[in-house]
């Protein structure tokens, strides 16, 4: 299920700080390897917002191509992205559709069922 | 200013920037820095993020022409990692808390990583260390800068500093960059102390963490007659050594002087000093330092030194340049000692537990037939060339030296066939360095031409050590009763069996045994060409008389300890300036 954002206003300077929250989930067959992890790591960096990516165990910096080979994501798992910062809203409509939608360019995981194939 | 003290093994002085050689493995020394040295630090680190960014996106570039997309991947994740900001923080963070060099918090910072990655079950990640390690390599050689690889291409005169020294490391030194050498590892007859030695440059080993505590480029005095290594001296020390460098070169152009006198004792008795090599360029070393000839000619390096396995016309070059230098005097070769080296070790299949017991020397070439007969091919085509004689390396029993002569033999009729010239009577010689040989040497020698006493490997069986094993070196000493009476046992049986007799090992080249061996009845040495003016000049300065009632003397004492200290304070009284 993905969340809503949730958008608050934090503080009372000029600069906005808006929190986004939205879970998403790995969808291509080999998972956040190297690849990947470069393409997140680039495209959330384009954004000024903090972004903190979580899974079960460990919440690491989204920016940070160390942290984040380190999640080992696999096909199926799921990720919290949390954006903190004027920018946030993008932010995170942005990695939601490199991750589920463009998969990261990469194929999804085959059917399982095979037929049987008489020789 | 640190100095540290370890085995002195090749005499001579040497002031230079050090080398640092780790072929596994980069040694970072941990070196901690004085807080006000922290933003240097941290600065230097920064740099070396700069320049290995750099330098990847020279290379990513540079591969857009290749159509290897993977590794124009690979480059792109190591810049990203590079670019990492966590990473830098994480590293300049570590120098800053805990004091540290930039080499030492790269280095610590990405073995963490490295081992983090390696401990996840997805292999996609878990083979990501291997990045982690690249990276790590391509900071340091940024820090460390190009000095730590470079032998090949050297420019400026270096003392070459490292763990431990092998063959194949050592083979590439030209004495006019290499100016002294310092280990962690190693004793007395350690590679490092014989390619020193035939270099004529200083060096000292078992220094145990000299690599823990010196950076590429850092000056340091190698101090080859003291044992002693100094590293970052201060200006006094270096002026003090500059001196001591001076008053070593004139002691040694005072021995040169007797170059061209003959090796005899005061009362009148001729000794034949002969030279050891491991290569055809060391010949004329030999010659110069007033040698007669090669008594101990080490042929295992054609293999150890070259990317590719020699040619029959290889060896031949390598013989015929040697035999060229000496004409008509005696070259012995011996044929290759390989098997207990990490190269031939590297190329098993299932590395031997123990090679120093193994399949090497003699008992591989009988079971490489092949290359064994190459080699003979070439010793004896080249045998027309001068006086060779062929030596076969650490024969343990008669059926050794009977099959090797046989395939000796054989290939004497392959040439006859040839129709190519060779000396029919080539001389046969064998190494006596296994305690079964010298017990049986009275059978060996009815076989032989004559025997060379490599007290090394004797040493190191009869004794049971290993003498490059740092822990137990102490224990070497072929001061020992037991090598000393196997040894006298040999020369006895030459004697009676009337063959010539030479003793090779590295004894050979200690003022200390020098008398001992002339007392024992030993007229022929072999050494390393360095030594050869010193232990010229001890034999002149003796008479025959004394040396045989120093081995007399020996004769009666059982403990190593007394006999070495005997033996010191014996040549002292002789000699006193070659102490």
């Amino acid at each position: 299920m993905d969340g809503r954002g949730l958008t608050v206003q934090i503080g009372e300077d000029r600069l906005e700080r808006v929190v986004c929250q939205m879970e998403v989930e790995i969808k291509n067959a080999d998972g956040l390897h190297m690849r990947p992890a470069m393409q997140f790591v680039d495209i959330a960096s384009t954004f000024e917002c903090d972004i903190i990516i979580s899974n079960s165990e460990n919440s690491v910096d989204g920016k940070s191509i160390m942290q984040m080979s380190m999640l080992a994501a696999t096909c199926g798992t799921k990720l919290k992205i949390r954006a903190e910062g004027a920018d946030a809203q993008q932010a995170v409509d942005a990695l939601r559709k490199l991750v589920e939608e463009k998969m990261f360019d990469e194929p999804p995981p085959k059917k399982n069922k095979t037929k049987n194939v008489k020789t | 200013m640190e100095i540290k003290k370890g085995i002195a093994v090749s005499p001579g002085i040497a002031i230079a920037k050090a080398l640092i050689i780790d072929s596994e493995d980069y040694r970072i020394p941990r070196r901690s820095i004085s807080p006000s040295q922290r933003m240097t630090e941290i600065q230097r680190a920064r740099n070396a993020f700069k320049d290995a960014v750099g330098e990847l996106t020279r290379l990513e570039v540079a591969q857009d022409k290749t159509d290897e997309g993977k590794i124009k991947d690979i480059f792109a994740v190591h810049l990203r990692f590079l670019r990492d900001r966590s990473l830098r923080k994480k590293i300049t963070d570590l120098v800053h808390s805990q004091s540290v060099t930039a080499e030492y918090a790269v280095s610590a910072t990405l073995r963490e990583i490295a081992a983090h990655f390696t401990k996840v079950k997805d292999p996609y990640i878990s083979e990501r260390a291997a990045d982690i390690y690249d990276i790590e390599r391509r900071l340091l050689r940024e820090l460390l800068g190009k000095k730590r690889e470079d032998v090949e291409h050297l420019t400026e005169e270096v003392a070459v500093v490292a763990r431990e020294l092998s063959p194949t490391e050592t083979a590439g030194f030209d004495r006019k960059f290499v100016k002294g050498l310092a280990t962690d590892a190693g004793g007395r007859t350690s590679h490092t102390a014989i390619v020193a030695r035939s270099l004529g440059i200083p060096a000292v080993v078992a220094l145990e963490n000299l690599t823990d505590d010196i950076t590429g480029a850092d000056v340091v005095i190698i101090d080859g007659n003291r044992g002693i290594v100094i590293v970052k001296p201060d200006e006094q020390t270096i002026r003090q050594y500059q001196e001591y460098e001076r008053e070593f070169v004139a002691l040694e152009h005072k021995l040169d002087a007797i170059r061209e006198k003959p090796a005899v004792t005061r009362d009148g008795i001729r000794i034949t000093l002969l030279g050891n090599i491991e290569f055809p360029e060391e010949a004329e070393s030999v010659l110069q330092k007033g040698g007669e000839g090669i008594g101990l000619y080490r042929t295992e390096f054609l293999y150890l030194n070259t990317k590719r396995e020699p040619t029959e016309e290889d060896h031949y070059q390598a013989y015929a340049e040697t035999i060229g230098v000496f004409k008509h005097r005696p070259v012995i070769i011996r044929t290759v000692d390989l098997g207990a080296d990490k190269y031939t070790q590297s190329k098993r299949f299932a590395p031997e537990p123990n090679p120093f017991l193994g399949l090497r020397s003699i008992r591989f070439c009988l079971q490489n037939l092949m290359m064994f007969k190459t080699q003979l091919h070439a010793i004896l085509r080249a045998s027309v060339l001068g006086k060779v004689k062929i030596m076969f390396p650490l024969i343990t029993n008669i059926q050794e030296v009977m099959q090797s002569k046989l395939i000796l033999r054989d290939v004497m009729e392959d040439l006859d066939e040839e129709s190519v010239a060779y000396d029919k009577n080539v001389q046969i010689g064998i190494m006596i360095e296994t305690p079964s040989a010298a017990l049986t040497a009275a059978t060996l020698a009815r076989d032989v031409d004559f025997f060379s006493i490599g007290t090394n490997d004797l040493t190191q069986y009869t004794l049971a050590v290993d003498r490059g094993n740092e822990l137990v070196s102490t224990l070497y000493s072929a001061a020992d009763p037991a090598v000393l009476r196997l040894i006298r046992t040999v020369i006895q049986d030459a004697h009676k069996a009337q063959i010539d007799l030479n003793v090779c090992g590295e004894m050979a080249s200690e003022p200390e045994y020098i008398v001992l061996l002339l007392g024992m009845g030993v007229r022929t040495i072999s050494l390393a060409p360095p030594m050869i003016p010193e232990i010229k000049q001890i034999i002149r300065s003796v008479t025959m008389e004394d040396c045989n009632n120093v081995a007399r003397k020996i004769l009666g004492m059982n403990s190593e300890r007394q006999i070495s200290n005997y033996l010191r304070d014996a040549t002292r009284k002789i000699l006193p300036e070659v102490f």
